[in-house]
């Protein structure tokens, strides 16, 4: 008699062996339908772009990893070539006033969104209203501030968008009025937050237009599919107005620089594109190797003092830990990409711009500051913190040495480290409930302005309390100074004030912008000062005709 | 005490055991004079250094392998590692000490009186504790180190105490309040079977309150099996707060524990360069004593248990 | 039996509001709005974000509005991920998470009983004691340890797994097996001090007598006896495998639920945060409903016997 006790009630040993087969077909079943089993979608291209995007709808995006693929997806009137410099888009031409406040853009002729509609200048309208609608809660809104009244529309003063200086008299073309000169207006039109969207679809699907099926989009590639934190596939978009060389793509995201590179290093990725991707401490052994590419990006870590906070109310002592902190030792062993060293804050790269000379690094010039100050050697220095984010193991390396520099240099022993999560940071720093703070800048758009406008008195992201009323009335005059050498001088002026004379800041180095790729691999991707690389552009070498 | 005795005969007859206990002992001792000796100064006022170097001193020295200057070699500040592992011997030691406690306390009170109340309460209290037992406790430290991380640097600058971090104080606290409940559940037990014995039954006989038949009675029987209990929490908790430490929940720097150490190396591997000594050194070190106290309580335990016989 | 589900579910739901509750307060106390960014936002956008999602007004009141879109079951929207709503992520996310897990916890079963009842066979000897030390050193090491390491001897020096990612069958193996060691370890450790004590037990001694083959005794008759602390276990596994597997995800780019918990508490998303703990805490204690009932029936037929 087969037993027929047990804990297990099944009696025959085949019937086991059924139920058996019968849990590993369910489990495999189970994978299939929800655990995201997939046939994998043959690409021409994988990308690594940093972690998941927070959102692909242009007026919403924050991040440089959202505008990479949204600037793929979407294309506003101008776009960048490979090489960084801004070409016509769906505009083919344009034409700017002599006073530098109208411009006045032509459209190409034939160009149509995904779904055959076409593209004409009331898409732009539409989209910078929706933009700048205080209802849409755009983060980024404050780019089309550089409309005339675009501030007041975007901050609920004014009601009425035809008061707002963009109008569009005929399909093909769109006329901007601008508050005052700006010389950058054209890096402007290229970016995420001033491309076009597709209204009806907007319309019809509400927060859901941007899933895959739904969006309508008008640059080189549309989104064929979206799995979350798993993979994005993109393909070309067959209404683009030129052709589009890789036909499709697939980008992952991935938060863990390790996983990235192991991805990359055993080919399952073919470029990596997200510099935060890479881990730091691995670039020095891969800085020779064929696969790496470096250049310099217009990008700045910096330290921000708290001028209302003794002791850093006393310009001396600012100046003294600003002499004293050997950045040098910082590119060299912490960050070790080749950064180089900055003393002013701007990156020197801007066409046209030459910063003035900076502080430099003088510890015995520090020490005779910081004594004159009533602190000699260091002592009774009080306590005080230096906050930084805790977003990778970066920031905490650069924090910890530059502590320790101090400490040999000045002698000062009262500075305490304090890591915070980014967003806990960023709320300590917009309170300006710190002493210390090491913070990081991207430009947003290819003039120095881009920086150097931040430090205002009461500007946004100014959050140190500095201010200078010379400071402010020099950014006064070159928003109206239209002849750019002169403008490019008044801007370094004000340089000066930041970096030498009053301290507010001090820089410590200018990013290299990194990426990983195999060449001959991949065309149409060249170093260019934003790190911006659009993915129109690309093609695979031995592919071209 | 009686327990203590056995212990000690228990672990001088199995030279295994023995091992084990000379090797924590000897962590914990080179820990400790790691942390005295910065007590004392030379004639200059620097401080001694066990290694000849400061746990937080950087130097140029990168990322160097391990060599006659320094033992361990050096990580990315140019820190020794050799002084960091031993900076960190302290922490973790520490971390796990104070952690297991803070579950002691906890865990003994609890299933003390859940054991000794007996009928509802008791029935109540466990009941509690399956309940918590059920939640994924982990998760909700993170949740609790993350968002009371500022608030607790404000109350220590308030209360004028600026040498802890915050984060220690809501590691130890908060790891040791998610690992009592094995504690509690079997000092309950234990006082279940307990209280029915005769002596216990004679001190009520004789007036004595509940509090001093918990204290002089039934503690003292409950103590071989606490220590046994301790020697395996501390292991649970060392682990835990490694495992923090890689989420990025960890202590900053420039502390070190052997948790930190450990996820910053494994965060290093790669394929093209490894600095296997930023892993190897802290790891083993981690790894063997965490070893040892398993193998500890693990062999104090079976001493203990009388069911199980050699 | 039938009283004690009834009961545990029922307790259930005082548990999850209180941990619901617990988690939203405390992410919208900490210092630090989920909407903050790296440029400083105007006020008209940050109180119109605010307003959208109901995270404007006094605490209580957010509470509130968020307590009734629960009882509605709609989980609200993540705060980081700004046109996906929660129950749409955990749709998503937490298959994976379960797929993972699930695979997990087989293999740390199956290899788990199998090196513990092998221990205990070879009881005294060598065997044994190197077995149980490969159990402890599968407990002392961290999966953020030994994963990295694996996915570099296995993955890029040997090249027989793939390095990390989701989809393909033979994706799923090395952090599934990363992720089941310390279990295998433990289960291992349980199952041979049961089975041993099992061993000697008068029922096997009359099943030897009877002439059974060894091989039938032990496989027969006394794992199924030894195997109920190893059920009995089954609660805390889940847990630990549940937090085991935030590591592993991370480490191996695996789109669970796991890393996505801690980047949405470190951006002090309180939707995700809440909603991710309602479901790991929901899914335990449905879990240790079920591991106790194996454990009384098959408790209740052991005695049988």
């Amino acid at each position: 008699m087969p037993p027929t006790t047990g804990p297990f009630p099944i009696s025959r040993p085949w019937k086991r062996w059924a139920v058996a087969a019968g849990l590993v077909a369910g489990f495999l079943a189970f994978f299939w339908l929800f655990g995201g089993w997939s046939l994998a979608p043959q690409v021409d291209l994988t990308l690594s772009n940093g972690d998941e995007p927070q959102t692909l709808d242009p007026a919403m995006a924050t991040a440089q990893l959202d505008g990479r693929i949204i600037l793929a997806l979407f294309e506003g009137l101008t776009t960048r070539a490979a090489d960084g410099s801004i070409v016509g888009g769906m505009a083919e031409s344009w034409e700017m006033s002599p006073d530098g406040l109208t411009y006045t853009f032509h459209l190409r002729p034939g160009i149509k969104w995904s779904n055959g509609d076409p593209v004409t200048a009331q898409d732009f309208v539409d989209s910078w209203e929706r933009t700048l609608n205080p209802a849409t809660a755009s983060e980024y809104s404050y780019q089309l501030y550089y409309l005339r009244n675009g501030e007041a529309y975007g901050t609920g003063k004014i009601t009425d968008f035809s008061q707002v200086g963009v109008k569009a008299p005929d399909a093909q073309t769109l006329v901007c009025t601008l508050a005052h000169p700006t010389a950058f207006f054209l890096e402007l039109t290229s970016f995420q937050t001033l491309c076009p969207v597709h209204m009806p679809t907007i319309k019809k699907y509400g927060r859901d237009w941007t899933k895959p099926g739904h969006m309508v989009s008008n640059g080189p590639y549309v989104l064929k599919d979206w799995r979350f934190r798993n993979y994005i596939l993109v393909e070309a978009n067959p209404y683009y107005w030129k052709p589009v060389p890789v036909h499709r793509m697939k980008v992952l995201p991935t938060s863990n620089a390790n996983t990235t590179f192991n991805l990359f290093y055993s080919h399952k990725t073919d470029l990596i594109l997200d510099t935060r991707s890479i881990p730091a401490t691995l670039v020095a052994d891969i800085k020779d190797k064929p696969y790496f590419h470096a250049n310099p990006f217009g990008a700045t870590t910096f330290l921000r003092f708290n001028v209302k906070r003794k002791p850093f109310d006393d310009v001396r002592v600012r100046t003294a830990l600003a002499l004293a902190l050997d950045k040098h030792d910082i590119v060299t062993k912490i960050t070790r990409a080749g950064e180089p060293i900055a003393d002013t804050f701007a990156p020197p790269g801007y066409k046209g711009y030459t910063p003035p000379q900076g502080l430099g690094y003088h510890p015995d010039e520090a020490r005779r500051l910081l004594a004159e100050a009533g602190y000699p050697g260091g002592k009774g220095f009080p306590d005080v913190n230096l906050l930084y984010a805790i977003r990778g193991s970066g920031p905490q390396q650069i924090a910890t040495e530059m502590q320790a520099l101090w400490q040999r240099e000045l002698g000062i022993t009262s500075i305490h480290l304090r890591g915070q999560e980014f967003n806990v940071y960023l709320n300590t720093q917009q309170l300006i409930d710190y002493d210390l703070s090491l913070s990081a800048w991207i430009g947003d758009y290819n003039d120095p302005q881009t920086f150097l406008d931040m430090f205002v008195t009461d500007g946004g992201n100014n959050e140190t309390g500095w201010s200078d009323p010379q400071y402010d009335q020099l950014l006064a005059t070159s928003e109206n100074t239209v002849d750019p050498a002169a403008r490019m001088k008044i801007l370094s002026d004000m340089e000066k004030i930041l970096c030498v004379d009053q301290v507010p800041i001090v820089p410590i180095y200018f990013w290299v912008g990194m990426a990983l790729y195999e060449p001959g691999k991949i065309g149409g991707f060249e170093p260019n000062f934003v790190d911006d690389h659009r993915w129109g552009n690309f093609y695979i070498p031995e592919k071209k005709p | 005490m009686k327990p203590f005795a056995d212990f000690y005969t228990i672990i001088r007859r199995d030279r295994f055991l023995m091992a084990c206990a000379l090797f924590v002992t000897a962590i914990s001792l080179l820990a400790a004079a790691d942390f005295i000796v910065p007590f004392f100064h030379d004639a200059q006022g620097r401080s001694y250094q066990l290694t000849g170097y400061a746990y937080d001193a950087i130097s140029d020295a990168s990322l160097l392998k391990p060599s006659w200057a320094h033992w361990f070699g050096t990580d990315v500040n140019g820190h020794d590692l050799l002084s960091r592992t031993l900076f960190g011997a302290q922490i973790s030691l520490f971390v796990a000490a104070t952690g297991t406690l803070v579950s002691l306390l906890v865990g003994v009170t609890y299933g003390m009186i859940s054991g000794y109340a007996g009928g509802r309460i008791d029935n109540l209290m466990m009941r509690v504790v399956e309940i918590i037992y059920s939640l994924p406790t982990l998760v909700l430290v993170i949740i609790l180190i993350t968002t009371l991380d500022a608030p607790m640097a404000h109350f220590l600058k308030d209360a004028g105490i600026t040498s802890v971090s915050p984060r220690l104080v809501l590691i130890v606290l908060f790891l040791g309040l998610t690992e009592w409940l094995v504690m509690a559940r079997i000092v309950r037990g234990q006082v279940l079977v307990l209280k029915e014995q005769a002596f216990v039954q004679a001190a009520h006989a004789l007036g004595q309150s509940h509090f001093r038949i918990l204290w002089s009675h039934l503690l003292p029987n409950l103590s071989g099996l606490i220590v046994v209990y301790l020697t395996l929490t501390v292991p649970a908790i060392m682990l835990d707060e490694s495992f923090m430490s890689f989420l990025g929940v960890g202590l900053q720097s420039p502390l070190a524990s052997w948790g930190t150490l450990v996820s910053d190396a494994a965060g290093l591997i790669n394929p093209v360069h490894s600095y296997w000594w930023l892993l190897f050194f802290p790891g083993t070190c981690m790894t063997l004593t965490l070893l040892a106290l398993n193998f500890l309580g693990d062999g104090l335990r079976d001493a203990l248990d009388p069911r199980v016989k050699k | 039996m039938i009283a004690l589900i009834v009961r545990r579910l029922i307790q259930a739901i005082p548990v999850l509001f209180i941990v619901v509750t617990l988690t939203f307060m405390l992410v919208r106390s900490a210092p630090g709005s989920p909407f903050a960014s790296e440029k400083k936002i105007p006020k008209e956008i940050m109180d119109q974000l605010e307003q959208e999602y109901d995270l404007k007004g006094p605490l209580w009141h957010q509470y509130a509005q968020y307590m009734w879109k629960v009882a509605h079951g709609d989980l609200s929207i993540s705060t980081q991920y700004r046109n996906r709503s929660v129950n749409e992520i955990i749709a998503q996310t937490l298959p994976v998470s379960m797929t993972l897990g699930a695979l997990a916890y087989c293999m740390a079963l199956g290899a788990g009983i199998t090196l513990g009842a092998l221990a205990a066979v070879r009881h005294g000897q060598w065997g044994d004691r190197t077995l149980m030390l490969l159990a402890l050193l599968g407990i002392s090491i961290p999966s953020f340890v030994l994963a990295p390491m694996l996915i570099l001897f296995l993955a890029i020096d040997l090249g027989i797994l793939p390095v990390a990612g989701w989809g393909s069958a033979d994706q799923i193996i090395l952090p599934a097996l990363c992720l089941s060691i310390p279990f295998a370890a433990i289960i291992a450790r349980l199952t041979r001090g049961s089975l041993l004590e099992v061993l000697k037990l008068d029922f096997v001694r009359t099943a030897r007598a009877k002439g059974l083959p060894e091989f039938a005794v032990l496989f027969r008759h006394a794992l199924k006896v030894a195997i109920l602390p190893v059920i009995g276990y089954s609660g805390p596994a889940a847990a630990g495998i549940l937090t085991g597997s935030i590591v592993i995800e991370t480490l191996f780019g695996i789109p669970g639920i796991g890393p996505f918990f801690v980047l949405s508490a470190e951006n002090f998303d309180p939707f995700v945060t809440s909603g991710i703990v309602l479901v790991f805490s929901s899914f335990l204690i449905v879990f240790n409903l079920v591991a106790d009932i194996l454990y009384f029936v098959v408790d209740r037929r052991v005695r049988l016997e």
